[in-house]
């Protein structure tokens, strides 16, 4: 562990994907985002579509931050301790995996 | 003319309707052929034989219908959904048109190529049965020696292959000790996932009541152990259970309401509501060989019977609970009342509700040894 001011739960160099089994589309017949899952299925807010949107398997998480500071002009700190919480709550479900 | 018009216009506008829901979830049985023969099978006692089955453009047809209609998942199941052999295909299409895909299977017959298949095919989650915990338990409840070896063997390559897995468990007087194990069992094999369902007494069951109920104190002891496990377990495995009914206080909120979220298409191209509503001989269900999903669900006397509030007796109506359990079960309240309108009698408010648990009483007491083991009827008989 490193001193650093935040303590996030995730690494800024890890790679989110969703797992096997989880998938994000747009549901036209209700107009909205929908993650489905295992017998699940979770609307996301509309933060949470941001950063959905932008889980790829490629962006790591700090790519993921910069272009939600790009593309909604919010300030770092914030976006970082969001998206981080998300992801993080994510791969504790095993919705989302994290590699390095 | 001009008068009658105008009053109309003025007079105060007749209460909306309730917009029709969109269905989230269709249960597709490919066909009831299976491998095993569990007594509380949730196929009708009239099974359908494989040449009344659909054959795969309809399939394919009702998966593009049901993905424009708002389902967002298919749960593809059967009998044993692997006996078709156009299932990787099936599965492709409805990759195509956006649904989730879930395979229910019993794991028995499945080639390690096969899951491959399966898989490369887009499935995005697999549902395997266990009906004990035990080699001994699985085989005798399913009447299939080695059918537990062989699940063990699909539900490692299931892990290997990567895809999330489910363990299916019902549960009845023959293994509902066994849940500690079930859990144990889901744990060592990977899933992440149980479902511990106690047996439902429609069709099947409801023949094998006697052999398959188990006493209030097996209940309430199990429901503890689920309850404890829930917390024990959290993040590591997801419990779903589905609840035993007759020693119950209030009736389970069936389907979450009929023709509320899901839908159910049977071997033969039936859309019904769930997928024991058949035993209600008063339904007529429509078929997809006739009609488009979307005006089945929509007009389809059958949807229509139980939709909503409109159809319920006083004492449901008048409840608070009218849109918690939405009067509970049509097709138990046709087993036990003989009336699919009348209040399940699993709730306590039910004139008949001493009388269900006197059933349950007896059946656990009367402890019936042999299973009449699900099958289809005799071929002389049948078509």
């Amino acid at each position: 562990m490193t001193a650093e001011t935040t303590s996030t739960r995730l690494p800024a160099n890890g790679v989110p994907k969703l797992a096997r089994g989880v998938r994000l589309r747009h549901d036209e017949a209700r107009g909205q985002w929908v993650l489905l899952a295992p017998e699940r299925v979770l609307q996301p807010d509309p933060v949470a579509v941001e950063i959905l949107k932008r889980v790829d398997g490629e962006r790591t998480i700090e790519a993921i931050i910069d272009d939600l500071i790009l593309a909604f002009s919010v300030e770092r700190g914030r976006v970082a301790a969001d998206v981080d919480a998300f992801l993080a709550g994510l791969a504790e479900k095993g919705m989302v995996e994290v590699s390095s | 003319m001009n008068e009658r018009v105008n009053v109309a216009s003025h007079a105060a506008p007749a209460p909306l309707r309730a917009p029709l829901p969109i269905p989230y979830g269709m249960l597709a049985e490919l066909t009831h052929r299976c491998p095993l023969m569990c007594p509380y099978c949730s196929n009708p006692v009239e099974l359908d034989r494989r040449n009344a089955e659909l054959d795969t453009a309809t399939w394919l047809r009702v998966f593009e219908e049901a993905a424009k209609l708002g389902v967002l998942q298919v749960h593809l199941s059967g009998g044993e959904p692997t006996a078709r052999r156009d299932l990787e295909e099936m599965i492709r299409h409805c990759v195509k048109v956006g649904l989730y895909t879930n395979l229910i299977t019993a794991g028995v017959g499945v080639t390690p190529e096969r899951l491959q298949a399966i898989s490369d095919a887009g499935i995005d989650h697999v549902q395997l049965s266990f009906q004990g915990a035990t080699p001994e338990v699985t085989d005798h409840v399913s009447n299939f020696k080695g059918a537990h070896e062989r699940k063990l063997a699909v539900a490692r390559e299931v892990r290997r292959l990567g895809l999330p897995l489910t363990i299916n468990s019902v549960v009845h007087r023959a293994n509902i000790h066994q849940i500690p194990d079930f859990l144990e069992l889901a744990l060592s094999l990977g899933a992440r996932r149980i479902e511990i369902a106690h047996a439902q007494y429609y069709g099947w069951a409801l023949r094998n009541r006697g052999a398959l109920m188990p006493t209030r104190e097996q209940v309430f002891k199990a429901l503890d152990v689920v309850e404890e496990a829930r917390v024990r377990l959290k993040g590591v495995l997801t419990i779903d259970a589905v609840v035993p009914d007759y020693y119950a206080k209030y009736p389970k909120a069936c389907m979450n309401g009929w023709g509320r979220q899901s839908l159910n298409v049977t071997p033969s191209g039936k859309v019904l509501p769930c997928h024991a509503a058949e035993m209600i001989p008063s339904l007529d269900f429509w078929n997809v060989r006739e009609h488009s999903l979307a005006e089945i669900w929509q007009a389809s006397p059958a949807f229509n019977a139980f939709r909503g509030t409109d159809w319920m007796p006083d004492l449901c109506r008048s409840c608070e609970r009218k849109e918690i359990d939405w009067g509970g079960c049509r097709c138990q309240a046709m087993a036990i009342a003989g009336d699919a309108a009348a209040t399940d009698p699993a709730c306590h408010k039910s004139p008949l509700h001493a009388h269900l648990l006197a059933l349950a009483e007896a059946d656990a007491a009367a402890d019936v040894a042999e299973y009449d083991y699900r099958r289809f009827s005799t071929p002389d008989r049948a078509q």
